[in-house]
């Protein structure tokens, strides 16, 4: 799979293995402790640190390393939307030319109200899109609204979309790699 | 879901940035004029009414292994048998039902692209629906956490 190229401007070193004298298992071992977020104890990297056989100080190198590596995007609270009163989610797909995609593509993730934006293949013919983005609202109206504001700001009309509104979800939880989920 | 100014103001400050040293909670709290003990109070029973998912790392997908976004179309009377039988399948992270032909929409993580193939085949066999297989080919958003608009909520 292709890394999102727009993100870093440098190809991502091997997150593992590049850490001198740090037990590559420890490594491991932290990165699936961390998939299920920081412990919540007054020293979380010592608490990681006991669990892993690492060290407190190369727990924190290791997060700090992972960071800058885009390994790890962020790290703080991920927020369950729905909870908070976020109630309708739009995944609305467009049929850009490709030539256009890039571009248009950086252009709405820079608008706030847009959550993620990603380039992704069509399946002809059943599926024509190439362009996905996803808009979080408060209502079914707003997110309807925050779209019309988007195609008239950026001269969208000429361009096939369709809105996915989210009826239901199933499943939400965060991506899991090395542990089993 | 009511929360009060402290809550809001931690959610407004630290979706990223939280701190990496030996007490992050004390240097989140001398930040926001809290104790210690009341951010770690406060966060957890911030995930306790699942208002938070968990306080840590959003890992980077594409380089954390292999992931890819997958849709099926079901008849109304198959929906909640297929979306069971996703759920079920391993590495599954996200499945939601949305309004389209294609009705039901996930995502799929594995430690590599042969593995997360194999998972797909085997998923869509025991389906008997044919699958959108979808990965990412350009990522553009980077994720800085959400800004709440707790206005639009209140």
């Amino acid at each position: 799979m292709s890394m999102p190229q727009s993100h870093k401007g440098h190809v991502p070193k091997p997150f593992l293995f590049n850490t001198d004298s740090i037990s590559a298992w420890g490594l491991l071992r932290l990165r699936q402790q961390l998939e299920n977020g920081l412990p919540l104890t007054p020293r979380p990297y010592q608490t990681l640190a006991e669990n892993t056989g690492l060290t407190e100080q190369q727990v924190m190198a290791a997060i700090e390393q992972w960071q800058q590596q885009g390994l790890i995007k962020r790290l703080g609270l991920v927020v369950k939307h729905r909870t908070l009163g976020y109630n309708a989610n739009a995944m609305v797909v467009w049929d850009v030319p490709d030539e256009q995609v890039s571009q248009l593509g950086k252009t709405m993730a820079s608008i706030p109200f847009i959550t993620l934006c990603y380039q992704r293949p069509r399946q002809l013919p059943d599926w024509p899109y190439n362009l996905f983005c996803m808009i979080h609202g408060v209502s079914r109206d707003r997110v309807l609204a925050q779209l019309d504001t988007l195609i008239k700001d950026h001269q969208l009309t000429d361009i096939p979309h369709a809105v996915l509104f989210s009826t239901k979800a199933y499943l939400q939880r965060g991506g899991r790699y090395v542990s089993h989920g | 879901m009511q929360l009060d100014a402290a809550d809001k103001a931690l959610i407004d400050s630290y979706q990223r940035g939280l701190p990496v040293c030996e007490r992050p909670y004390q240097a989140m709290a001398q930040n926001l004029g809290l104790t210690e003990n009341e951010v770690i109070r406060r966060l957890a029973a911030l995930k306790e009414q699942k208002v938070l998912s968990r306080v840590g790392p959003v890992f980077e997908h594409s380089q954390a292994g292999a992931s890819l976004l997958a849709a099926v179309a079901a008849s109304p009377e198959q929906m909640d048998a297929a979306a069971a039988r996703i759920n079920l399948a391993p590495g599954v992270n996200h499945n939601y039902a949305r309004e389209h032909r294609y009705n039901l929409w996930f995502v799929m993580t594995a430690a590599d692209e042969r593995t997360l193939k194999g998972r797909l085949d085997e998923l869509e066999q025991q389906l008997g629906l044919p699958m959108l297989r979808l990965p990412m080919i350009e990522g553009y958003h980077i994720d800085l956490g959400f800004q709440i608009d707790w206005e639009a909520l209140s």
